[in-house]
């Protein structure tokens, strides 16, 4: 009974739900269920699922990072200038000066958090709006658009390895590596021990402030990437690219059954609520439901997932007492 | 730049004081912009001059502040007062921040009106609109159906569902869809304004109806992102992407043929229909009244309504053989 209970994890039910959506959108739309879309949803959400992972390291540590998507924007609109007024940097070296940039003004969240002990969310509210306004000075409010980047900026995300985009690849790429970093390292484990309990944290010699500072630059890090690829596979870049997303990735990895209290939450989690929200997305245009409705389907959607959280949350609480109890 | 700009607009400035000294009789129009070193605006100035070559007798000051603040435009029509210029045609930051100046300049003989960003009526004998909504709802459907021989389906991705003025579009587009037999709207979806979601519907608009010939986006972002999606579909050729933007922005589509054409205002002939209307109000050759009409030249004549306030004309008509030419400008 014991070890029954113990498999059905909410990635589990996450994942089933996950199916019994696509099934009940194939009713109406018999092409979604089709291999060749639901290749294309994973696709478009690819993004989505590499920035719910580095936020699921930072709210792992009871912080949140509301910057992200302003993050994106900065370091997108900053790799579209750079291609643009020098088309022979080659991409590679694009993506790193993205990466660099990203974890760098994550760098600016940790900083801020670790050694002047503002909460989190007051740090990331305020460089979400310095992070855009600082795009709006060096871009003068101008777009940068597609006849103005150099085709290969285009085409990175969009060419395909094994049937797969690049796109896609880098989402893979990364749940890989979030799932080595926080099951098989020492800095991933300090996250979770943070999130549990800090102050014992500190009794394990484990450096709070630091940690969660590394939290925020892989947070950065991860957006600018996200930056370069979401610049490039829409072929513009403007002030307001990825507006109101920051909301889309807390949204992911809280229906991911990511704890907002920290200390809880897995890859696999983050990606499931990463692709239910690509999942929804994409199937509300083709079964033609007003627009006024989707909004609300979205919001219910969330609040449902989020409460199938709460209830699995609070067993495996119990659980674990029983066992501890059970074992004493 | 924007110093070079306006050191220059200042040497031109001088220039045309000292030659209509020379020429008493010459009108002195000034056009006065949001900011100098603006590509639409510099576009609109070239519309000015041409205007004044036609006329003849006619000295263009284009001035502007260096920033797109009310402030600076005070301080440029005070100076244009003193320097007693016969008209002011503005493009203002402000509706009303600038009307007891221009109130002021009425006051003192000038003939004033406003072109493309408009002054409260108290401010202005007249606003000219670069269009209106019945005339940029039917150019949307017309730019659609003209690469339509045979008819077809075509869809409309808009801002947001409660956008009023895509809406007004979206609204006098059906009116007239009558006049285009064999064209049918299929769908009207939204994307907020919003890159991912533009995408994302305009996907699914092409998976929802595989007919589709044409998808109609009256805002700058939307039609970006379904060229893009449908560049990505590899539907070039398929499906025509068209509606409302600016060249800058719609350049590559065009060049890759996603987009056929598209259609905005046109700075030029928004400048050259100012120019005229400004000449013909301050030489008493037209009256700005509601209900009256005033000659433009190339133009045709404006209409004006209650409010005093006239539309130029369709919105201008961007594709293959002019892109180049306007994508630098704006």
């Amino acid at each position: 009974m014991n070890n029954w209970r113990r498999l059905i994890t909410r990635d589990v039910v996450l994942g089933v739900a996950l199916l019994a959506v696509i099934a009940l959108v194939s009713t109406r739309a018999a092409d979604f269920s089709s291999v060749k879309n639901l290749a294309s949803v994973f696709n478009d959400s690819s993004i989505l699922i590499i920035l719910a992972l580095g936020q699921m390291a930072v709210i792992l540590t009871r912080c949140i990072d509301l910057s992200m998507a302003s993050n994106l924007a900065l370091v997108g609109m900053t790799v579209a200038m750079l291609n643009s007024n020098f088309a022979a940097i080659p991409i590679p070296i694009l993506v790193i000066i993205a990466i660099i940039m990203g974890a760098m003004l994550g760098l600016v969240n940790g900083l801020l958090v670790w050694q002047l002990e503002i909460p989190p969310i007051v740090v990331t509210l305020g460089t979400l709006t310095i992070f855009r306004g600082i795009i709006f000075l060096i871009s003068d409010g101008q777009w940068i658009n597609a006849h103005e980047m150099s085709p290969a900026f285009k085409a990175f995300p969009r060419s395909s390895i094994l049937g797969v985009t690049v796109l896609s690849w880098s989402a893979i790429v990364a749940i890989i590596l979030f799932a080595v970093l926080l099951t098989r390292t020492a800095a991933g484990r300090a996250f979770y021990a943070i999130g549990g309990n800090p102050n014992a944290a500190v009794y394990t010699g484990i450096n709070v402030g630091r940690s969660r500072c590394l939290a925020f630059v892989l947070a950065g890090a991860v957006s600018g990437f996200a930056g370069y690829l979401w610049v490039a596979r829409y072929a513009v870049a403007y002030v307001d690219i990825a507006g109101g997303f920051e909301l889309d990735i807390v949204a992911a990895c809280v229906i991911g059954g990511v704890s907002i209290a920290g200390g809880l939450g897995t890859v696999a989690g983050a990606t499931l609520g990463a692709l239910f929200l690509g999942v929804i997305k994409n199937a509300l245009p083709v079964i033609n439901i007003s627009p006024f409705w989707q909004l609300a389907i979205s919001g219910s959607a969330i609040l449902i997932a989020v409460g199938f959280n709460a209830q699995s949350e609070r067993r495996t609480g119990r659980i674990i007492l029983k066992k501890a109890e059970q074992s004493s | 730049m924007v110093k070079k700009v306006a050191i220059l607009a200042s040497v031109a400035l001088a220039a045309s004081l000292l030659s209509a000294n020379a020429l008493a009789e010459n009108k002195r129009i000034a056009i006065v912009v949001k900011a100098l070193g603006i590509g639409f605006f510099e576009a609109a100035a070239k519309g000015a001059e041409e205007a004044a070559a036609e006329l003849g007798d006619v000295d263009i000051i284009y001035t502007g502040p260096t920033d797109t603040t009310a402030e600076g435009q005070i301080e440029v029509i005070n100076s244009l007062i003193a320097q007693k210029v016969d008209a002011i045609a503005i493009s203002a930051n402000d509706q009303d921040a600038l009307v007891p100046a221009l109130k002021k300049a009425m006051s003192r003989g000038i003939t004033v009106i406003s072109w493309d960003s408009g002054v409260a009526p108290e401010g202005r004998q007249m606003h000219l609109n670069p269009s209106s909504n019945a005339l940029i709802g039917n150019t949307i459907i017309k730019l659609a159906a003209d690469h339509m021989p045979d008819g077809g389906e075509v869809a409309v991705l808009s801002a947001s569902a409660t956008a009023t003025n895509q809406n007004i579009w979206i609204e006098e587009m059906t009116k007239v869809m009558d006049n285009y037999p064999g064209v049918t709207l299929v769908s009207t979806v939204y994307g907020d304004d919003l890159s991912d979601k533009s995408y994302r519907e305009a996907e699914g608009l092409m998976s929802s109806h595989p007919n589709l010939k044409a998808i109609i986006a009256p805002t700058t972002v939307g039609i970006v992102a379904a060229a893009q999606a449908v560049t990505d579909a590899g539907k070039i050729g398929e499906i025509n992407v068209t509606g409302l933007a600016l060249p800058s922005e719609m350049a590559g589509h065009i060049e890759s043929g996603v987009s056929k054409s598209f259609a905005i205002w046109n700075p030029i002939d928004l400048g050259y229909s100012a120019t005229m209307i400004a000449y013909n109000l301050a030489t008493k050759k037209a009256m700005a009244d509601a209900n009256t009409s005033i000659d433009m030249g190339r133009m045709g004549s404006v209409m004006l309504d209650d409010n005093k306030e006239g539309a130029m004309s369709d919105p201008f008509t961007y594709d293959a053989s002019n892109i180049d030419q306007f994508k630098s400008i704006f």
